[in-house]
């Protein structure tokens, strides 16, 4: 469960975000939806307690983010935009690594480095060094890496950038598959047809706040629109409007 | 710390696996030092040589005109070759063009003078800006002195009188330095190239952790994990230190191994680095890796890409040397108040060693202590940095 009151953040003279509040629950997967710079990156950030807001709260679980940063940390998987493995390690290491500095010991940190391996099925890759790996290969390395310790909850910033049609089909796979054993999923996307496929509720974020969240149902019927895109173009014309 | 070594053993096999990190802890640092030492040393020596053992000719004008000195500058291996230059001239012009080191203009009134007992002239041609000429202009001038008092001497006992009358004092110099102390003066340097090849060792492994991972796109996903920042940087701190301690060992043994072939006995020095004095000049030195790999961590963690912490490290790493630079200049005998410097401290403690001297304990132990204590604050600041979010903004 995802909690966010209030959020501000300025960088410098940009107001990256003014005052969002949006809910993402377990068991949902939940999409952060909105154009190029409309705060979807810094809000993650926030969440994952690499950014400190400048107003309002985060919470993972009623866990505070600026309070706990630890607690959270050890809550949630992240797969942060452009995240990068480390190229001389293999993929196999680059897992073993966060399962250690999540606190797992040796024998337990193989053996969910193991699983997830299993779980991605990346395991022809698994003992190659990843450098020179394809951008679908690293998103699932990467998705490995944030899964390993078995999060509750999962967040995913831009998690389809730059994959194939059959990346794309097997990430959702396994985000579908996180749903439904109970896990928050929060991710977000630029691209409507993106949220629509996959996410179970929405959140509209424009200029810094929330314009729209609901069901995609929900938000067809609050915008008056009949399809999610006009829906959507609305919805960012009514934030860029105030 | 539990996640400080996990930290620790993954950057180890990363940078382990980097051929950049590994040449410059392996290779660079550890073989320039000693390849400059052997130059610079080579070039002193060779400047500095005694070479009164070498025979030297020297041109004469009017040789014949003082056949006994020429025979007295025989003795002293001094060659005369009376017949290059006709005039003075024509041998001032040759010392001024620097054909000819020196030269010596013998008076046409020479043998007269001698013989009325009046002082007898002859002049020692010198170009006194030329410096590789002061051996050889030393000598004839030692040379022409000495026998220029014998024939006092003789002078005086001819009549009567005891020629120790002339000679109120006996100046002697009794040198105590030992042979390896002498060549303190070059090995000095000895230390400065040490720190250099140890800062060089972790340098890159110090940027690479830090500017490096943020560069290529590995830290934002790091800074999620429950791990306190300060475990993050004490395991990427500590992979610098290793990194440095190893190109500390294999720079000393490259020392150790470089002197056996440089010609230091030529100039009456010895050098004593056996394994023992290894061993304590690595003890002796190794804290200062903690300082270093403190500060370059420290620096590259300002940084936002692999280049610019190379800029900015390469800048820093210019300063911790200098104490040891200005100490070779002015030099200065260890006492407990100089240990807490850095790198001075160092040096002293290497130079004594090197010296053949007992170093206290107790300098060694605040050495090591102010050093690390330094090099603790360094990781402090870069603990600092880690938990600031400029980091990634």
């Amino acid at each position: 469960m995802i909690e966010i009151r209030g959020l501000e953040k300025r960088f410098g003279k940009v107001s990256a975000l003014v005052g969002a509040s949006f809910t993402a629950r377990d068991g949902t997967i939940t999409g952060l939806l909105g154009p190029n710079g409309a705060g979807k990156s810094t809000a993650l950030r926030i969440l994952c307690t690499v950014l400190r807001p400048d107003a309002g709260t985060a919470a993972v679980d009623g866990i505070d983010a600026m309070e706990d940063p630890i607690g959270v940390r050890a809550r949630i998987g992240v797969l942060p935009h452009n995240a990068n493995l480390y190229a001389n390690l293999t993929a196999r290491e680059n897992i073993s690594y966060y399962a250690a500095l999540q606190g797992l010991d040796d024998a337990a940190g193989t053996a969910a480095t193991q699983r997830v391996i299993d779980t991605l099925q990346i395991g022809d890759i698994a003992d190659r060094r990843t450098k020179g790996f394809s951008q679908g290969q690293r998103i699932r390395v990467g998705l490995a890496r944030a899964l390993v310790h078995d999060p509750r909850t999962l967040i995913l910033d831009e998690p389809t950038n730059g994959l194939d049609v059959m990346a794309t089909r097997a990430l959702r796979d396994v985000i579908r598959e996180r749903r439904d054993a109970g896990c928050c999923v929060l991710l977000s996307s630029h691209v409507m047809q993106e949220v629509a496929a996959l996410c179970d509720r929405i959140v509209i974020l424009s200029q810094g706040a929330v314009v729209a969240a609901g069901t995609p149902d929900e938000i067809r019927a609050a915008t008056g629109r009949d399809d999610l895109e006009d829906a959507f173009v609305h919805a960012i014309g009514a934030g860029a409007g105030h | 710390m539990k996640y400080a070594l996990r930290v620790f053993r993954k950057e180890f096999v990363d940078s382990a696996r980097e051929r950049r990190a590994l040449a410059s802890a392996l290779l660079f640092g550890p073989l320039f030092g000693p390849v400059l030492f052997a130059v610079t040393v080579g070039l002193s020596v060779n400047l500095g040589m005694d070479e009164s053992s070498e025979p030297v000719e020297i041109p004469v004008v009017g040789a014949d005109r003082a056949g006994n000195l020429v025979a007295h500058l025989g003795q002293r291996l001094i060659e005369v070759d009376a017949e290059r230059f006709g005039d003075a001239d024509a041998l001032r012009a040759a010392v001024r063009g620097g054909d000819e080191k020196v030269g010596l203009l013998i008076d046409e009134g020479f043998g007269d003078a001698l013989r009325d007992g009046a002082p007898a002239r002859l002049w020692i041609v010198v170009d006194q800006s030329n410096a590789s000429a002061q051996v050889p202009r030393q000598r004839l001038r030692s040379a022409i002195g000495e026998y220029g008092s014998t024939i006092g001497m003789q002078r005086l006992q001819l009549r009567g009188i005891d020629p120790h009358l002339a000679r109120p004092f006996a100046v002697l110099t009794d040198d105590v330095s030992t042979p390896s102390g002498r060549s303190v003066i070059l090995l000095g340097m000895m230390t400065y190239f040490l720190l250099f090849a140890m800062l060089l060792g972790g340098l890159q492994v110090a940027i690479d952790t830090t500017a490096g991972e943020r560069e290529r796109g590995s830290l934002e996903p790091l800074l999620t994990l429950p791990v306190r920042r300060r475990d993050l940087v004490v395991g990427k701190v500590a992979t610098a230190i290793v990194f440095m301690a190893v190109s500390l060992a294999l720079a000393i043994a490259a020392f150790a191994t470089a002197v056996q072939f440089m010609p230091l006995a030529k100039i009456g020095m010895s050098t004593n680095l056996s394994l023992r004095v290894c061993v304590l000049i690595f003890t002796a030195v190794a804290p200062f890796a903690v300082l270093g790999a403190g500060l370059m961590t420290f620096v590259a963690s300002f940084t936002k890409s692999f280049r610019e912490a190379q800029t900015y490290t390469s800048i820093a790493m210019t300063v911790p040397p200098l104490p040891v630079l200005f100490s070779i200049f002015n030099p200065v005998q260890p006492s407990l108040p100089l240990m807490p410097v850095p790198s001075l401290s160092q040096h002293l403690l290497v130079t004594s060693v090197m010296k053949g001297q007992a170093i206290e304990p107790t300098h060694v132990l605040v050495s090591a202590v102010c050093t690390i204590a330094i090099g603790a604050l360094c990781t402090w600041g870069a603990v600092r940095r880690f938990r600031s979010e400029k980091l990634l903004v």
